[in-house]
């Protein structure tokens, strides 16, 4: 790690006033994706801004037909969830399998999101659950969220509140595992919502994106059977010694028909 | 029968001390005035040295010195050795090029040490380290395999033509030629033996102390043979005389062979921390042990079996390509020869082998030693190999290996290929095996997955493995640089309880347990009452350190025949105190007895009275402390059959093992729960080899695979719950029984995980590891009806 000032507001105000005032600030939730990004000297932030001391920043809490879950909600505490589990069972699920204990106990859905890995689980749930991120400054719809890979609508003295899911009628996601990473080489995510079938693919491309070639198929008939003859172009895959831009095209495939079969 | 002896699976003593925190490993030792040194390794796989400019890094905060090559060179330290010569085809002895300590004009590989910085802390350390001005002129790099010595390619040293370290021909090339022209069939298989990381869960430390006063170096160092490394690094590398040198291996968080060998950055604290009077630590972060640990396997393989019409193997032919990476290391050059063509006979009769091993540098890092070092490169290639003759000759796996397995009352059984193997029964693992994997209802389980989808298979490995690493002689023959024998004392302290100093090193084994149990039940003092110390050159007796499952094998021997000299010497002093004759006295259970009679005297009182002779036999020295050394006569064979059953989704990829037994043979247990521990974390290196693990460098000599984000090691969710259970013949020529057990898992498990995979896809081969895509790829291009 290089040198850097470390800062620790308790609200929203404090943290985005002390983002401000950074030469190049950046804040830290859990720290699982900027604290090894440091230590390995890959990034040089002249500031740290703690989140950790923001109580209003952390919690689930059900609002009507939604979820709503604070930015320093952790993988552990959303897979915890008995409100989760009970609406979106698919949700905890996912939060569930994010790396391991050590990660789910620190990592926040809010410095996942923020984030966008392009191999992350959480990116392909509020984008197939048409789920809503809240900032201190306005609230952006998932589908406008994620803009290319590690870029996000946010700017740089923005900081995510909260995310509300509304609860779908079915969804599922089926994550098929770097074995060395175990991120997603391919996650597909199904739902069945008031706004229709949404599909989104993670892992899969740069950024997180909607299937919807797949969404078309599936809106004829809601089958796996369904998805077979659905083209999904290869040359915007990925590829690394994982897995071939081919071979994430046919996943893509299979992932979505067994979120389908999963969600049925 | 004696409490926690011999077949008792008592808990590790060690543990207590691991499980709440109070281990101490290098790392965690910390001394007054320490500094903190970072390496400055190179980014290019291949380029030489035109300058280096340390001004900067020197002026740097908190920084004490930077030292680089020429200040090495100039205090006459190294170059790092390799310690066993080959002799290539051309009678030559294998090439061996210049392997300095820190970089002297060239690189050869990403990683390589071209300086060392030493600050007060290490991130001070790593800030002056990134202002070492190096001006690099980058050349191309060699980093495959196979194509290392063809022709046209760049030449890493100049020692090495062709980038040949050496080429080693082994057998009788026309019998086998003869052979093959009139065999009734000849089965081919290429295969690649994939490169691995060793990975140790403790990466590599030093923490070097000079103390001006004594002119003695004290080196705590990650390592598995504390005394070789003293004796590497005074005979050879220079660091100091033997006795102002003191080595002191810690505790050791695992090893897996990676921890054998002396390493630059040893060899360079030892002597940076005199150079600047004050203690200097080192320890690798996780990227650094990916780069610089010795890698271990990478080879390139043809193998060829011809066989009679009842596929009988009439002969065997092997061509291999050894990778030994950029330089060599301590023990590279005896992994792909000595310990790889010996054991290609396998379990079975095959009268004619012929091998050729053709060793290349590459711009990679050096490759030795690593959990079964030749063994499971042997292995691999036999068990696969017999599977494709079985396909060949219409037989099922079981039956060609019957066929052709060396019969029980064949031993001790001399194969074409140097080694005698002493003791084994190769069918009754294979029975036992067979029955407890449900081998013969197998179709009906595969039928079953079917109407899932699902492709089943089923794979045998029939492996025998050479260790205890062994007879000097032997070893010296083949030109090995040491001796193999286990050193070790057995010291009553007047109170009775016992201090046991072993050659051997743990680091992980158990060893202070099992050591415990066979003096128990020797000598009859209680378990607790027993210490086992090792690791400290300045506390053990010269020893050879563990490698090679030779520790109990071997060390444990020592520790067996230090503890008869004890009895002997007890019975005298016996005598003499219980007034009888000294053949008279019978040693059992702990107690000195006159025979037919009930006069006795514990071996504790024999001990107080060793060490207050007020009344003792005249002309017996004071004392009950005695020391042995065991050089076995052979190398011990530790064999089985390990059978892996497998599921596999044909539209992913994705390979389930679903069943793993492993019936083995190493004689006598002296700790079955130890053994079976020892097994299990085989076996799971072995499938890590088998579906996850590959090392992989890009053309230009990068690796790839320098995380745990792309190096995939094997989780508890890969392997299923194992089936495990023995059976054991006699080693003749071992007077404790013992085989040795650490390394057969990772031996015989690469073969039927991959057996089984090709069994399920009804396909010849797939390479190792088995990824998803490679084994979608497959199950594409099979024909699965
Ligand atoms: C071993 C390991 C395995 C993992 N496996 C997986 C996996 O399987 N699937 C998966 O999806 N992820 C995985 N992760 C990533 C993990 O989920 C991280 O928790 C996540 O990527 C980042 O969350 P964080 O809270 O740690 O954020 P941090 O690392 O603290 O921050 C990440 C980025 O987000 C920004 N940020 C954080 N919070 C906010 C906010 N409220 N508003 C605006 N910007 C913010 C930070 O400035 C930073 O740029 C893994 C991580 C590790 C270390």
């Amino acid at each position: 790690m290089y040198e850097f000032s470390y800062h620790k507001s308790a609200s929203v105000d404090g943290a985005v006033e002390a983002m401000n005032k950074a030469e190049d600030g950046k804040f830290v939730a859990g720290g699982q994706t900027m604290l090894p990004t440091m230590k390995h000297r890959l990034a040089a932030p002249s500031d740290i801004i703690d989140l950790g001391g923001i109580a209003e920043l952390v919690g689930i809490t059900v609002e009507g037909d939604s979820i709503n879950i604070g930015a320093m909600t952790t993988h552990a505490a959303v897979a915890a969830s008995g409100d989760v589990q009970t609406m979106i069972p698919m949700l905890a699920k996912l939060a569930g399998n994010i790396g391991d204990p050590a990660v789910r106990n620190r990592g926040t859905i809010g410095g996942s999101i923020a984030n966008n890995d392009p191999a992350a689980d959480y990116p392909a749930a509020v984008l197939a659950l048409g789920a809503t991120v809240k900032t201190n400054k306005r609230e952006i719809a998932g589908d406008d969220f994620f803009t290319g890979m590690f870029e996000t609508a946010l700017a740089d003295d923005e900081l995510i509140t909260s995310v509300s899911f509304p609860k779908p009628t079915a969804a599922a996601y089926m994550k098929f595992e770097n074995p060395a990473s175990r991120y997603a080489i391919v996650g597909v995510c199904v739902a069945k919502t008031d706004d229709g079938i949404r599909v989104a693919v993670t892992g899969a491309t740069p950024c997180v994106h909607r299937g919807k070639q797949l969404e078309e198929a599936l809106k004829g008939e809601f089958s796996s059977a369904a998805c077979v003859g659905v083209d999904v172009p290869e040359d915007q895959m990925n590829a690394d010694i994982h897995a071939s831009a081919e071979y994430r095209a046919h996943l893509v495939k299979v992932m979505t028909k067994r979120a389908v079969d999963a969600c049925t | 029968m004696v409490e926690n002896g011999i077949g008792a699976s008592v808990r590790r003593k060690e543990d207590k001390r691991f499980l709440i925190g109070k281990g101490n490993y290098t790392d965690d030792i910390n001394v007054a005035a320490q500094t903190h040194a970072y390496f400055v390794r190179s980014p290019h796989a291949h380029a030489t040295i035109n300058s280096i400019d340390t001004g900067e890094a020197m002026a740097s905060t908190g920084v004490v010195a930077v030292l680089t090559g020429d200040d090495l060179a100039a205090d006459g330290i190294g170059p790092l050795i390799c310690g066993v010569t080959v002799t290539s085809d051309d009678g030559e002895p294998h090439r061996a090029p210049a392997h300095p300590a820190l970089a002297q004009g060239k690189v050869n590989y990403v990683g390589d040490h071209v300086a060392i910085v030493i600050a007060e802390t290490l991130a001070q350390a790593r800030d002056a380290a990134e202002k070492v001005d190096i001006d690099y002129g980058v050349l191309p790099a060699v980093t495959d395999t196979g194509s290392a010595a063809d022709e046209g390619q760049q030449q890493i040293h100049e020692v090495a033509p062709n980038n040949m370290c050496f080429n080693w021909p082994f057998g009788e090339k026309d019998a086998v030629e003869a052979a093959f022209a009139s065999a009734h069939k000849i089965s081919t298989l290429d295969l690649v033996n994939n490169r691995m990381v060793t990975n140790p869960m403790e990466p590599r430390a030093a923490l070097g102390e000079y103390n001006e006063g004594t002119e003695e170096i004290t080196l705590h160092l990650t390592t598995q043979n504390p005394h070789v490394h003293r004796l590497v690094l005074s005979a050879f590398n220079n660091l100091a005389p033997e006795h102002k040198l003191r080595v002191v291996g810690p505790d050791v968080g695992g090893g897996f062979g990676a921890k054998i060998f002396v390493y630059a950055e040893e060899l360079v604290v030892g002597w940076a921390c005199r150079k600047v009077k004050r203690p200097v630590k080192w320890t690798s972060d996780r990227t650094e042990a990916f780069l610089s640990d010795a890698h271990g396997r990478d080879h390139v393989a043809t193998a060829e079996m011809a066989m009679d019409e009842n596929g009988k193997f009439l002969a065997m032919r092997v061509m291999t390509q050894a990778n030994l990476g950029a330089y060599l290391s301590t023990f590279a050059t005896m992994v792909p020869s000595y310990l790889y063509a010996f054991l290609l006979a396998g379990q079975y009769t095959t009268p004619l082998i012929y091998s050729e091993v053709k060793a290349v540098f590459t711009n990679t890092a050096p490759v030795d030693a690593c959990r079964g070092a030749g063994r499971p490169e042997a292995t691999y290639l036999v068990e696969r190999l017999v599977d494709v003759a079985a396909a060949d000759m219409g037989l099922d796996p079981a039956e060609i290996r019957r066929r052709n397995f060396i019969p029980v009352d064949a031993f001790p059984y001399q194969t074409p290929v140097v080694q005698c193997y002493d003791s084994g029964d190769y069918e009754a693992a294979l029975d036992k095996a067979m029955a407890m994997a449900d081998y013969d209802s197998f179709s009906a389980r595969a039928d079953e997955a079917r109407t899932r989808g699902k492709r089943r298979g089923i794979g045998l490995s029939s492996y025998v493995e050479a260790c205890g690493i062994a007879p000097s002689a032997a070893v010296g023959q083949l030109g090995a640089g040491v001796g193999l024998w286990e050193s070790a004392q057995v010291r009553f302290n007047p109170t009775g309880n016992v201090q046991v100093f072993t050659g051997a090193h743990s680091h992980g084994q158990g060893h202070e347990t099992t050591f415990a149990q066979l003096v128990t039940e020797q000598l009859g003092v209680p378990f607790e009452n027993i210490e086992v110390i090792h690791g400290d050159t300045a506390k053990t007796q010269f020893g050879m350190g563990t490698y090679g499952s030779r520790s109990l094998a071997v060390g444990g021997v020592a520790i067996a025949k230090a503890c008869e000299k004890l009895i002997a010497k007890g019975k005298k002093i016996a005598a003499h105190a219980l007034e009888a004759a000294e053949g008279d006295i019978e040693f059992a259970d702990g107690n000195f007895s006159v025979a037919g009679t009930d006069k006795a005297m514990n071996i504790a009182e024999v001990a107080f009275t060793a060490y207050v002779p007020h009344s003792y036999p005249e002309g017996l020295e004071p004392g009950f402390d005695e020391n042995a050394f065991f050089d076995p006569l052979n190398f011990s064979f530790p064999a089985g059959t390990h059978i892996c059953e497998v599921e596999v989704d044909p539209e992913t990829g994705v390979v389930e093992i679903v069943k793993y037994t492993a019936v083995d043979d190493f004689g006598k247990l002296v700790n079955p729960m130890i053994v079976e521990g020892q097994v299990h974390g085989g076996i799971v290196h072995g499938v890590g080899q088998a579906l996850l693990e590959g090392c992989r460098y890009d053309s230009e000599g990068q690796l790839i695979t320098a995380s745990y984000m792309d190096y995939a090691m094997p989780r508890a969710d890969n392997v299923p719950s194992f089936d495990v259970d023995y059976a054991p013949t006699n080693p003749p020529h071992n007077p404790l029984g013992v085989k040795g057990c650490g390394e057969a898992g990772a031996i015989g498990a690469p073969p039927a995980v991959i057996n089984a995979i090709s069994n399920a896809l009804g396909i010849k081969h797939i390479d190792m590891p088995a990824t998803p895509e490679n084994v979608w790829r497959a199950a594409q291009t099979a024909a699965l009806g």
